[in-house]
Formats: structure tokens, C-alpha cells, sequence
């Protein structure tokens, strides 16, 4: 038989009881057994107390979502060791002080430009300080500038933001305050200030505060007033709901995702920030170990291959930082977005 | 619409007047070695003549009108360290054309590779192992992530010794344009690539890309035709802002290969402390910055339509 004929005589006999069902409903479930045909329920007045409360619990749900993510997972595991190591290798022993000058033992002379070995994990400087040490405490110093100015951000930006947005009186002049100021490039702020305060730490977490705030306030402006008004929480105003309330429950998690992405990679920009400052001379002083000087350090001596080594670590360790932490903080702004908690 | 752009042409104004007075009051807290060339050899009493010449030791106030009165005439002042005596405006229109002329071919470069990249991206997001959109990813991840200054080096570094050329920048030899150029352009690629293929993954689940492809349409002429022109729409409005901005060079890249371009200028005043220069050179990045956002704000205005800038923001 052809396949033609097949395929017409099956669509004639399905037609033939669709026809049947059409004519007679209970005929075609005529075949079925007593329990799989549709049976009253009883009342359970137990039922009617069962409300929608779902099992959902905004952490928990973030959390799973981030941990889903294996590339983030992993460089969240680096980013950790990276911390600890960082500020657990001072205390190991036989680790030197990144300021000491080393001198031979046997001539006193200065040990200089030494190329990575057993002694000297990765090198001298062209002073005789010892490279290894001097790395780990150049991360601290500009992890620790990163994340005093993240902290400044996240808390000033959130505050001014949630006012900015909240309280309808302060708008104009929020509104008219950023359109001033957002006009001024980072950059030019970020010299001004180093060319004419005296360059330190202070006044580099100084400079990346003044600027770094604003972008916040305004995102996280724009947020509140789109969400301010929504549904649920015009009838979390109406049932009486603090203030307080509304903006820690309904407002926050919302906000969460972008606090703690913007968090995440102004660690990165204050370090590059940081870099390039010093590049052009109005840095930390170069006493103080940081990962700007080191790669300026570094610079200097980079056309003579034998020396790079003293460009390579440092930069690699940044690189490594700065790539963990953009990737863990995109991942983890995903995750904390709502709207991906489905 | 009028109106608009009468009150935004007026609010930069303020603006740039306001950054004006504020560098300038921040700028005269300096020692007043910045004003003169070979401070050590003046005696107090020459100090005190040159700074009545310049008209310093007058209220704040009367120096900032003073300083404006000089501007609306186009006299951006003289330089006194950088070389001294010589008009600011004079250095300026030397060294911006090959900032601009840079900055332009590095723009090129950048949509050249970018915006191919941002498509494959995107395309590739619908095959099977997303090869391309891995790796592509990977790109951006790195560019984005490590510092700027930091990468920059490394092409610096590796980059000549793979041409074989010198690390510094040469007017006369094409060859040593190519590193300037590609690091210019690097982050550009980046930006470039991951907007376009955010925005094209977008578009391409929206239903009139589903029936195309429920039609029988090629995969690359939806791609083309449907997705592309949607998708680079946002993209178009940052161009204009980026050909502005090639004037101001890049203060990094630019002293990196000793370009001698406008960035590169402003670090080199900035360690001659030669206080005019720094003041004149501020000024007119401040007016660029401005100008692009007013120029980017108008043209948004002019070319979408449903953007109304008149209606009171967020009152829907």
C-alpha cells in the first residue's frame, strides 16, 4: 500500500471520531475506567485558609541563581584566596619588609635587579627591595583605596539617590546640582585635585570620591522614581506600610543588584585610576608601595628584557584581581536582579 | 523644540562659566610659582611686579571677571613654562589636528572590527557551542576589566618588539602609527562589540524577527536587514560625541608614545606646573565635554521622534 493511502485512511478514521465525540460526548470516553473520569470534589474548609504565600525568599533565590553560574563561582573562589592571601602574607614566615633595602651578607652591597629565584620569589627592584613583598603590599594599599571609595559610592550615592528620588521637593535641585556637575569630566577632576592637594592616599581616595557618587545618585534616582509609584507599593502606602519599610522591602532588592555591581567595579577604575595618576606624576609618593607605583616602577625599566619581570608580576596580579572582580560583580548583579528569579 | 535648545544652550553656558571660576579659584591656591619661568632667580620684589602685571594680586573676584573679559575676546592667555610668552591659542592649533586626525582613523578601526565582531556575536548566540560569543565575551571581559593604563603598556611593550619598530611615535613613519592607533581603538572594539550584540539579541526575540524567520527568511539577511538596522539605532547616537572628543586626545595613550597631540599637553604642563597652560587646557576640555552632551542631547531630540525633552522628565 502506498503511504498516500495510509496517511488518508488514518485522517479518515480520526475524523470519523471526532465526528462520534461531536454527537455523543460520553461515547468517546466510553473506554476509560471509573477513577480517570472527572469526580466532584468535597469542601475541605481548610482549603479557604490557604493563602499565595510561595516559598520564595529573595537571598535564597539569589544565591542559587549566582551559584548556577560556574565561571563566576570560580573567580569568586580567586577573588577569595587572592583577599586572604593578601592579607595573610605578611604574617607567614620568612616573608621580608617591602620597604627593607636587602644587602648582600657577604659584600653589603646592595642587591639589585635580581632576577626571580629562590630567595627572591619575584625579584629585586633597582633599589634592592624585595618585589614579592612589595606586590602584595601594593595590592593591599590600592584594594584598600578601591574599597574605601566603592564604600563612599554605595552609601552616598544610595542616600542622595533614594532622597533625590523620593522626596519630590528635592528634584529640582538634585536635578539642576547634576546637570552642573556632570559636565566636568572625571579625569579633569581627578588631576585637579592631585595636581593641587598633596599627593597621598587621602587625597586619591579623595579625588575618586568627589566624581564617583554622582553616576550612583542618578541611577539609582531614575529607579525609585519608576518604581516609587507602581502598584504594590501604592497599596503598601494605602495599608499604612512605614516608609522605612517600603524602601528597605520593595525598593532595596531592586537596588541591590546595581549597588553591588557599581560596587564591584569601582574597585577596578579606582586602581586604574590610581595607575594613571601616578603615570603622569602626581601619584602616591613612590615610598608607598601600591600597584600604581609598581607598574610605574616597572615602566621604566620595561625596554630592557631582562628586567620586565618587574612590570609582569605586578600587572599580572592586578589583572587578576580587576578580572575577578568585574566578572563576580556582573554575575552577581544578574543574580540579584528579580527579575531573573523566576 | 525652540525653546529646548535655547535653554540648553544656556544652561552649558552656565555651566562652563561655573567650571571656569571654580579651576581658576582652585588654580590660584597654588603657589605662585606656576606663573613664572625660572621662579628661583626672581627676587620678592620682581615677584610682586609680575604678579601686578598679570593682574594676580587683585581681589579673586576682580580676576575671574578679568579672566572672563580675556575669554570673550579669544585670548586664552600666554604660556609661561611650556614656552614662555608664546600664545596659548597658537599651541593649541598645532597640536589638535593630529589628536583629531588620530582619533578619527582609530574611530574607523574601531566600527571597522567592532561592529563585525558585535555580529558574529550576536549570530552566534543561535548556533551550538556559541564559539564565537565565548570568545568574543572573553575579549571584552579583559579589555573591560583590567585598567586601561595597564593594557595599554603591554601593547606598548609587546607590540613593538612583534612589528620590530620603536617604541615611540614617529609623524614621518606610517609603521609606528599602528600601535597608537590599535590602543586607541581597543576600547572602542569592546564597547562597540558588546552593545551591538546586546542590543541585536534583544531585537532578534522580539515577534516580527520570529515570523521572518517562520517565513523562510535567510538567517544573514535577518540578520542584516532586520536586526542590524534596529539594533544600531542607539549605538548612531554616540558617533558625533566621539568625533568631538578625538580633539581632546587621549592624555595616556598620547604621552605614552610621545604623540605630540593635546593629551599629551596636559600632562606635560601639568609636570612643568605651568599654571596658564594647565587653566587654558582644562577650559577647553570642559567647552568639548560640554558641547558633546548638548550636541549628543539635541541630535536625540532631533532624530527619535517619540524623545521629548519640553514634557517634565519621569511625568507620564
Amino acid at each position: 500500500m502506498t503511504y498516500r493511502g495510509m496517511k488518508s485512511r488514518e485522517l479518515e478514521a480520526s475524523l470519523e471520531t471526532q465526528l462520534k465525540q461531536q454527537v455523543d460526548p460520553a461515547a468517546a470516553y466510553a473506554d476509560l475506567t471509573e477513577d480517570e473520569l472527572f469526580t466532584p470534589a468535597t469542601y475541605d474548609p481548610t482549603g479557604a485558609e490557604r493563602g499565595g504565600y510561595s516559598n520564595y525568599s529573595y537571598w535564597g533565590a539569589t544565591l542559587r541563581a549566582f551559584f548556577k553560574n560556574k565561571a563566576a563561582v570560580f573567580f569568586l573562589c580567586v577573588i577569595v584566596v587572592v583577599l586572604l592571601f593578601t592579607f595573610i602574607q605578611p604574617l607567614l614566615p620568612n616573608q621580608k619588609s617591602a620597604k627593607t633595602i636587602n644587602n648582600d651578607p657577604v659584600t653589603g652591597v646592595q642587591i639589585i635587579n635580581q632576577q626571580p629565584g629562590e630567595e627572591f620569589w619575584f625579584g629585586t627592584n633597582s633599589i634592592g627591595q624585595d618585589l614579592w613583598a612589595r606586590t602584595w603590599a601594593g595590592t593591599r594599599t590600592s584594594l584598600g583605596i578601591g574599597f574605601a571609595v566603592a564604600c563612599f559610592e554605595a552609601l552616598f550615592g544610595t542616600l542622595i539617590g533614594v532622597l533625590w528620588g523620593y522626596v519630590r521637593k528635592l528634584d529640582f535641585f538634585f536635578t539642576e546640582l547634576y546637570n552642573i556637575f556632570d559636565n566636568i569630566p572625571q579625569t579633569l577632576v581627578l588631576i585637579l585635585i592631585s595636581y593641587i592637594l598633596r599627593p597621598g592616599v587621602g587625597t586619591i581616595i579623595f579625588a575618586l570620591c568627589l566624581t564617583g557618587w554622582l553616576d550612583m545618585a542618578r541611577f539609582i534616582r531614575n529607579q525609585v522614581v519608576i518604581i516609587r509609584d507602581r502598584d504594590y507599593n501604592l497599596a503598601s502606602r494605602c495599608l499604612g506600610t512605614k516608609t522605612s519599610r517600603i524602601v528597605q522591602k520593595n525598593l532595596l532588592p531592586y537596588l541591590v543588584s546595581v549597588i553591588t555591581l557599581r560596587m564591584a567595579l569601582a574597585i577596578p577604575a579606582a586602581i586604574g585610576n590610581e595607575v594613571f595618576v601616578t603615570y603622569i606624576g602626581i601619584g602616591l609618593p613612590t615610598d608607598i608601595p601600591a600597584l600604581g607605583n609598581l607598574v610605574q616602577a616597572g615602566r621604566l625599566l620595561m625596554s630592557q628584557p631582562n628586567l620586565r619581570y618587574q612590570l609582569l608580576f605586578p600587572t599580572a596580579v592586578l589583572a587578576v584581581i580587576t578580572i575577578s572582580l568585574y566578572v563576580v560583580g556582573n554575575a552577581f548583579a544578574d543574580a540579584a536582579d528579580p527579575k531573573n528569579h523566576v | 523644540m525652540t525653546k529646548y535648545i535655547i535653554k540648553r544652550i544656556l544652561h552649558a553656558l552656565i555651566t562652563l562659566g561655573i567650571v571656569i571660576a571654580i579651576v581658576f579659584v582652585l588654580l590660584r591656591q597654588m603657589p605662585v610659582e606656576g606663573y613664572f619661568n625660572n621662579f628661583d632667580k626672581y627676587t620678592p620684589a620682581q615677584i610682586s611686579v609680575g604678579l601686578q602685571k598679570l593682574g594676580l594680586n587683585d581681589p579673586i573676584p576682580v580676576q575671574i571677571g578679568h579672566y572672563f573679559k580675556q575669554l570673550l575676546q579669544g585670548d586664552l592667555g600666554t604660556s609661561n613654562k611650556y614656552r614662555e610668552g608664546y600664545p596659548i591659542a597658537k599651541i593649541i592649533a598645532k597640536k589638535a589636528p593630529i589628536s583629531i586626525e588620530l582619533g578619527l582613523i582609530s574611530l574607523v578601526v574601531a566600527l571597522g572590527v567592532g561592529l563585525p565582531m558585535g555580529i558574529m556575536m550576536a549570530r552566534s548566540t543561535r548556533t551550538k557551542y556559541k564559539l564565537w560569543d565565548k570568545f568574543g565575551t572573553v575579549f571584552i571581559v579583559v579589555v573591560q576589566a583590567v585598567p586601561s593604563a595597564v593594557y595599554h603598556l603591554l601593547i606598548q611593550l609587546y607590540g613593538s618588539e612583534l612589528l620590530g619598530v620603536s617604541m615611540l611615535f614617529d609623524m614621518d613613519k606610517k609603521i609606528t602609527w599602528i600601535l597608537p592607533i590599535f590602543s586607541l581603538a581597543i576600547g572602542n572594539i569592546a564597547y562597540y562589540a558588546m552593545w551591538l550584540r546586546r542590543y541585536m539579541v534583544d531585537e532578534s526575540n522580539k515577534d516580527y524577527i520570529r515570523l521572518a524567520r517562520a517565513k523562510g527568511v535567510p538567517a544573514g539577511k535577518i540578520s542584516r536587514v532586520h536586526i542590524f538596522r534596529n539594533a544600531i539605532v542607539p549605538l548612531v547616537q554616540y558617533l558625533p560625541n566621539s568625533i568631538l572628543f578625538t580633539l581632546m586626545g587621549s592624555l595616556y595613550v598620547e604621552s605614552l608614545y610621545s604623540i605630540p597631540g593635546m593629551g599629551g599637553l596636559l600632562v606635560q604642563v601639568i609636570k612643568l606646573q605651568d599654571n596658564t597652560m594647565v587653566q587654558a587646557l582644562v577650559l577647553v576640555y570642559a567647552g568639548i565635554s560640554v558641547l558633546g552632551l548638548l550636541f549628543g542631547d539635541l541630535l536625540m531630540a532631533l532624530v527619535d521622534p517619540r524623545i521629548s525633552f519640553t514634557k517634565k522628565e519621569g511625568a507620564r
